[in-house]
């Protein structure tokens, strides 16, 4: 063919066949393309490594918060000192001495033990937390007056860690916390089956607390689900609302420009900033309580909206015109184009938008420590304005604790909070599937 | 042009014109008896383009006219003024007068909405709502609030399928998605659906141009069938397509209507010398 056209038509220049060329760099094309793929699947199995090493890493630190060492005490409560009239008043039995009880036990199990160092150490090895939860069993249960019966009590967050084999004991003495007295005594008791380890439900149960033993994530759990609701309840509605209208109903001038300019601006504003307007105006000028999930969340709000309405933006965007001029042609007002039409379309890729704000909102520290809710705070918060700490948070001030226990703790609240975002994306994804199907 | 002068004698089955082909006035009549829409004076500019320049045109009851010419010659833009679908395109501006039955269309007054209810518009790619077939035709009935019950809403898909020669193959499946259809399907589905809310005018924009001639033969014989209840104005540029649907022919050039007359007598006898050009293959 090649010949024929250049026999006929002598003043086109004769061009080499293009199946030559392309034989000729075929391999240098497929090579390129093979580099461009093992490139990629070089960087994916270093990103999957990463979350890997990371994953493992967490786990293994974390894993030891969910459990915790108990030892087990035989009580015995005697009438005289805790009930003397026998009249099983509350506020009686209340006011009893239980402390003293669980450390005169404590004595009577080692008697050897006699100088004051040595029964403080004998006294530091349950939780400062047992005294309290005898009480509240005495409570709960009065026919235990007058008899004997054993409780296990949480050991003190330093035994805890001896227990769970975190402390050398090759060390000198002077360079570990635990004295050797102590291991000698906690090894009696383990032998006498005294000591155990099980699943730790006061790590669930209960807020923040000095005693690492005695610290849970709850109070930090509950503020991140009181602040994250307050931020979701308004940045949604507001940040589509104000999508839709930016996107689909507001004149093409130059405020519609500046102000999309300003969002796109605001996106970037690093969120520390947004938690000394928080301060300003939530706290200082309308005088809403510090520390408090709806405070935290309406500062995550105004960090979160500028994301939800760039990403709805984006979707209504991406919507086909075709679809707009279907509507508008059969007669549809723009409000009915854009309820019955446009939004379901755009819908999944706003909740996509919404997920990621969402997601950032949560690992959110810097703007509330701005407006308090990096307080020390033991009560678990049942509402939007009881003081509250959130996950990351107590993940910083538990990072910043000296007591070894509280390195495992911290990691343990990390797993919590990834599950949490896990939970949520979970639930994200599950609604956009929904939403999708019934197209 | 030099290769139009040469390629000239080549058609003698054609008659030579008598009009110069830098002759700008519209040939041919272009008015109707009792028109139902006309335009007068029309010129539509897109920023500095002035893409339709002073079109006066009548649309008469139940007939079909055809528009044709090369690409970009402004028959979109001319079509989408006739139900003001270039309010919604940026920058784009619209002067002349317009009517329908008599009133100016681009009265302040007026409420688009209405006038889209009654000039309808069939677009070039088939675009069906991602929604279901029965939902796609009901939609527009719905939110003009044409039918009062279930039942009639009922009724009304069911004719407008049949009327667009849809009933048979998808009545078994109303529920399935409207996208799901084939090309031709889904045109006529588009087609049923803007019949469905029962306008006087129906615009189509090359509604054959993404089908099949299959496809095709099967949306101009329902073209035909329309124009019993319908006004359709319909822009293609197939003129073979022209010639089988359509009772009169107009023909743009660059933003002029060069030439308007019977389809017959424009597709036979051209006065204009760049009609000549175009129907017999010399230009576009
Ligand atoms: N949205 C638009 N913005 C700017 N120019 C446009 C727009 N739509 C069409 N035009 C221009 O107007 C002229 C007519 O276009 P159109 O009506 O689509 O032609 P046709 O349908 O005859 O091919 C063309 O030159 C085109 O480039
Ligand atoms: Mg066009």
């Amino acid at each position: 063919m090649t010949e024929d056209n250049s026999t006929l038509s002598p003043n086109i220049p004769k061009r080499p066949r293009t199946i030559d060329v392309v034989r000729k760099n075929i391999n240098k094309r497929n090579a390129a393309e093979r580099r461009f793929q093992l490139y990629g699947k070089v960087a994916i199995a270093l990103a999957i490594s990463f979350v890997f090493i990371l994953f493992f890493d967490i786990i293994n630190k974390g894993k030891g918060a969910f459990v915790q060492s108990y030892i087990a005490l035989d009580i015995y409560l005697d009438e005289q000192q805790i009930d003397p009239d026998g009249t099983r008043d509350p506020a009686v039995i209340a006011d009893a001495n239980y402390f003293g009880i669980i450390r005169s036990n404590l004595r009577e199990m080692f008697p050897e033990v006699s100088s004051r160092q040595e029964r403080r150490n004998l006294y530091s090895l349950v939780s400062s937390g047992a005294s309290y939860q005898l009480a509240d069993l005495v409570r709960e249960h009065p026919e235990y007056i007058g008899n004997t019966f054993r409780l296990w009590v949480p050991a003190d967050d330093d035994i805890d860690m001896l227990i769970k084999g975190y402390i050398d004991r090759n060390i000198p003495e002077d360079d570990r916390r635990i004295k050797d007295n102590q291991i000698a005594w906690i090894d009696k008791l383990n032998e006498e089956g005294r000591v155990k380890t099980q699943f730790n439900t006061t790590f669930f149960t209960a807020g923040d607390s000095r005693d690492a033993e005695l610290a849970g994530i709850l109070g930090a759990l509950s503020g991140s689900f009181f602040t994250l609701i307050v931020t979701l309840l308004l940045s949604f509605p507001i940040g589509v609302a104000a999508a839709i209208y930016l996107e689909e109903f507001a004149p093409q001038n130059r405020l519609t420009d500046i102000i999309e300019v300003n969002i796109n601006n605001l996106a970037a504003v690093p969120s520390i900033v947004f938690g000394l307007l928080g301060l300003a105006v939530f706290i200082n000028f309308f005088a809403l309580p510090r520390s408090a999930p709806l405070v935290g969340g309406l500062v995550l709000t105004l960090m979160t909206l500028p994301t939800i309405i760039i990403s709805s933006r984006a979707a209504l965007k991406s919507v086909p015109p075709a679809i707009r001029e279907a509507a508008i042609g059969l007669g549809a007002s723009k409000m009915q184009m854009v309820f019955n039409h446009v939004l379901p379309l755009a819908l999944p890729g706003m909740l996509t938008g919404t997920i990621i704000g969402m997601a950032q909102a949560l690992g959110e520290t810097a703007p509330l420590l701005m407006i308090g809710m990096v307080a020390f705070i033991v009560d678990v918060p049942s509402s939007f304005t009881d003081p509250s700490t959130v996950l990351p948070v107590q993940i910083f001030l538990w990072a910043d604790s000296p007591e070894r226990a509280f390195v495992e703790k911290t990691s343990g609240a990390i797993m919590v909070l990834l599950a949490f975002l896990i939970t949520m994306n979970a639930v994200a994804v599950f609604i956009r599937k929904k939403l999708e199907r019934r197209w | 042009m030099e290769n139009n002068q040469q390629a000239a004698p080549a058609s003698p089955s054609i008659p030579s014109s008598q009009i110069p082909r830098d002759h700008r006035e519209t040939v041919g009549d272009y008015t109707v008896e009792s028109p139902r829409m006309s335009a007068r004076d029309v010129n539509v500019h897109y920023g500095d383009k002035h893409a339709i320049k002073g079109v006066n045109l009548d649309l008469g009851r139940n007939e079909v006219l055809a528009m044709i010419g090369p690409s970009g010659c402004g028959k979109s833009t001319f079509l989408r003024c006739l139900n003001r679908m270039n309010d919604t395109v940026k920058d784009c501006k619209v002067t002349g007068d317009i009517t329908l039955d008599n009133k100016n269309i681009y009265d302040k007054k007026l409420d688009v909405v209405e006038l889209r209810a009654q000039v309808g518009m069939v677009f070039q790619k088939p675009n069906p709502f991602p929604k279901s077939i029965y939902e796609n035709v009901a939609w527009g009935a719905r939110i003009h609030g044409l039918a009062n019950t279930n039942a009639e809403l009922d009724e009304i898909v069911e004719t407008s399928l049949q009327k667009a020669g849809l009933w048979n193959e998808v009545k078994d499946r109303l529920d399935a998605q409207g996208t799901g259809l084939s090309g031709g399907q889904q045109q006529r589905l588009c087609i049923a659906r803007t019949i469905a809310i029962n306008p006087e005018v129906i615009l189509m924009d090359e509604p054959c141009s993404a089908l099949d001639p299959i496809a095709t033969a099967i949306v101009e014989d329902l073209i035909d069938e329309l124009r019993e209840q319908f006004t359709i104005a319909i822009v293609t540029h197939s003129m073979h397509q022209a010639a089988r649907v359509s009772q009169r022919t107009a023909y743009f050039h660059l933003g002029d209507l060069i030439e308007i007359g019977a389809t017959n007598d424009i597709f036979t006898r051209p006065r204009h010398e760049l009609t000549e050009d175009y129907i017999s293959g010399r230009f576009g």
